[in-house]
């Protein structure tokens, strides 16, 4: 305890009388550290953000029935032909409902699932929005308002409104942004829909859809499931999509194909629908790592200059100090523990600058049509960053610190005191 | 009388830039509370044998004993406690850290020692540094003070272990007439009052015809040794 404390004194000694090359070296940390934390909390806020678009909206499996040429053609079946090259021309899919076969059971059964997290019912159906002469071509989902909040964070996308409206108003609809900018239609308006069966429906707005995406805030609009059903003119077990959420997204491909094949649906998971979104984020993630690194490393190297720069103008020093009866390791002691003592100020200093540089930049304002509830940039204030960053700076400055603090170590005292 | 060093057929040789053998066969001892120097001309091997006895060195051959314990073969943090309890060094240049207080630079050593509290050590200092007459400089910075200052303070620094004997390479070879007489007569004071042992290697006739045995050296060989009558002689 004592030798430490002996130890300590001639460490700050050392690092106080040079004070600007230490405070330099300590900047070098900081400025390391800083950048980290900002680039880590930034970029992880940001995947988190673009992460959560992908993720939010998508159900981890859609399934649905597709309208496409049977795979088998009756000729395969015949025994007759088996062994001969069979030519089928001018194919034509199967005549076969959009309708999911069974599709409050099947949902039931989901439900039981222990994989799954939830399951949502949708309507499809092909509408044309009115205004005055004008027909407008459009699309119109049933759902049930509440449950796409929950799963799907649907409440977000939502200008003037909440999915609460679309559930308090049976004939409400959730319009789409670029409807209701053509149409210049507002909430508490009415607009019509005609089906493509020639019904005419008046429908309220309670909210303003707003995806981001133009080609879909053009023509995609909300309403209750029951009033799709209603608009299709069928009955409550009219379902066309059943939509997935997993507690485990990682089981999405191979649960799809268990589904595909046991309801007879197409299914199709959430990484097969979005490959591209882990590589952006993976890719990111390793852009984020490899700047960060390689600033600790630049300040790594001026710690290991400056402590290199002060061994040789304290050689006299060590040799008094080894002459006196300080040991190698003692010295060696002294010089680590002033790259610690650099390395542990100057990351400190580094987490309070990137914590305040955060909070700058989650106060600054980020406007974006994709998601209409954010108003500035994401930040991800996850305290393992600052946790990281102050290890990685006593490291980086330990490994700094050693090398040289090893030479100290090994100076012949002789050799010095007699080299006068 | 106890022998307090003693150093038995001591060789060593210098391997770079080829073999040459530096000192041959050295053996002598010293006793309890003697003063004794070292002369010789450059080159004899006088330094490099006090930085053998000093166990700083420790490429020899031949045995050495401190205090009738032997030291030979110790590893080097033995002998790091070693030097740091029972030798004190004063050298040519003297050899204070720079930045440290001159009371700071004078505790370092006991404060390595680690037997006495802070506070002990402090006033321990302080009588040393009296006892030099250099208590008022205390509280300078190490940088700040005359060169004979710094080597009364590399003496008290030297002293504050209560070593068993004293090494000094040519103490006196960086200061005048007048303070070398002064380490001079602290040096003897310390070996007559607190029968300390004292070993000096050093170039100054007139210094060392005043200690109580000169062993002179030529040629890595210890040529005689004169006791202090026939240094009257001399």
């Amino acid at each position: 305890m004592d030798r430490l404390r002996v130890i300590l004194d001639i460490t700050r000694t050392h690092l106080l009388a040079r004070i600007k090359q230490s405070g330099i070296a300590a900047l070098g940390v900081t400025f390391g550290i800083g950048a980290y934390i900002i680039m880590m909390s930034f970029m992880t806020g940001l995947n988190g953000l673009l992460d959560g678009l992908v993720l939010n909206r998508t159900p981890h499996i859609h399934m649905y029935n597709e309208i496409k040429p049977s795979a088998n053609q009756p000729v395969d079946l015949y025994e007759a032909f088996t062994d001969q090259l069979n030519v089928v021309r001018s194919i034509k899919p199967k005549k076969s409902q959009l309708r999911i076969h069974n599709a409050l059971p099947v949902i039931d059964y989901l439900e039981k699932d222990s994989r799954v997290k939830g399951v949502t019912p949708q309507v499809a159906a092909k509408v044309f929005y009115l205004a005055g002469s004008n027909e407008l071509n459009g699309a119109v989902n049933g759902i049930l308002p509440h449950k796409e909040d929950a799963l799907y964070n649907f409440g977000d996308y939502i200008l003037d409104g909440t999915p609460q409206d679309l559930v308090r108003d049976r004939n409400g609809i959730l319009l789409g942004a670029g409807i209701a900018k053509k149409m210049s239609l507002s909430v508490g308006d009415r607009v019509q829909v005609s089906t493509t069966s020639g019904g005419i429906f008046p429908l309220k707005i309670v909210g303003i859809f707003q995806s981001g995406l133009a080609e879909i805030d053009n023509i995609q609009s909300y309403v209750n499931l029951k009033m799709a059903q209603q608009l299709m003119g069928e009955g409550n077990n009219y379902i066309t999509d059943i939509n997935v959420k997993l507690k485990d997204i990682n089981i999405a491909p191979e649960l799809s194909k268990t589904y595909a094949k046991q309801f007879e649906v197409t299914a199709i998971d959430i990484n097969t629908a979005n490959a591209q979104f882990e590589t952006g984020t993976s890719i990111r993630n390793m852009i984020t790592y490899a700047v960060s690194i390689t600033l600790l490393i630049v300040a790594g190297f001026g710690i290991y200059n400056i402590l290199n720069m002060l061994i040789y103008e304290k050689m006299n020093d060590i040799a008094i100090l080894k002459a006196t009866g300080f040991s190698g390791g003692d010295v060696r002691l002294i010089f680590i523990s002033q790259a610690l003592v650099i390395g542990f100020i100057g990351g400190l200093l580094g987490l309070v600058i990137g914590y305040g540089v955060s909070v700058l930049i989650d106060n600054a304002p980020f406007e974006t049509e994709a998601l209409p509830t954010v108003k500035t940039f994401p930040v991800n204030f996850n305290p393992m960053y600052y946790v990281v960053g102050i290890i990685f700076a006593m490291v980086s400055t330990f490994l700094a610190g050693y090398l040289p603090a090893r030479k100290a170590q090994k100076i012949d005292p002789v050799e010095i005191i007699r080299g006068q | 009388m106890k022998n307090i060093l003693e150093a038995k057929n001591i060789n060593k040789y210098f391997r770079n830039p080829v073999l040459f053998h530096v000192l041959k066969d050295i053996s002598f001892s010293i006793t309890e509370g003697e003063f004794v120097s070292i002369m010789g001309k450059s080159g004899c091997g006088k330094s490099t044998l006090l930085y053998i006895l000093s166990t700083m060195d420790t490429d020899y051959e031949g045995d050495l004993y401190l205090g009738g314990e032997k030291i030979t073969g110790q590893s080097g943090e033995e002998l790091a406690r070693i030097r740091n309890e029972q030798i004190g060094f004063v050298f040519q240049f003297h050899y204070l850290l720079p930045e440290f207080s001159v009371l700071d630079n004078v505790m370092l050593p006991a404060r390595k020692l680690g037997r006495k509290s802070f506070s002990q050590i402090r006033k321990d200092a302080m009588n040393k540094l009296e006892l030099l007459g250099i208590a008022d400089q205390a509280h300078k910075k190490a940088s700040q003070i005359s060169g004979g200052q710094k080597q009364r303070v590399a003496i008290a620094r030297a002293l504050i272990n209560d070593p068993k004997i004293i090494m000094g390479d040519e103490p006196t070879g960086n200061l005048d007439s007048k303070n070398s007489n002064i380490v001079f007569d602290i040096f003897k004071k310390l070996s007559l009052e607190e029968k300390l042992s004292l070993l000096v290697v050093t170039h100054d006739l007139d210094f060392a015809k005043r200690t109580d045995r000169i062993i002179e050296m030529a040629d890595g060989l210890i040529i005689d040794h004169h006791s202090k009558m026939e240094e009257e002689s001399l």
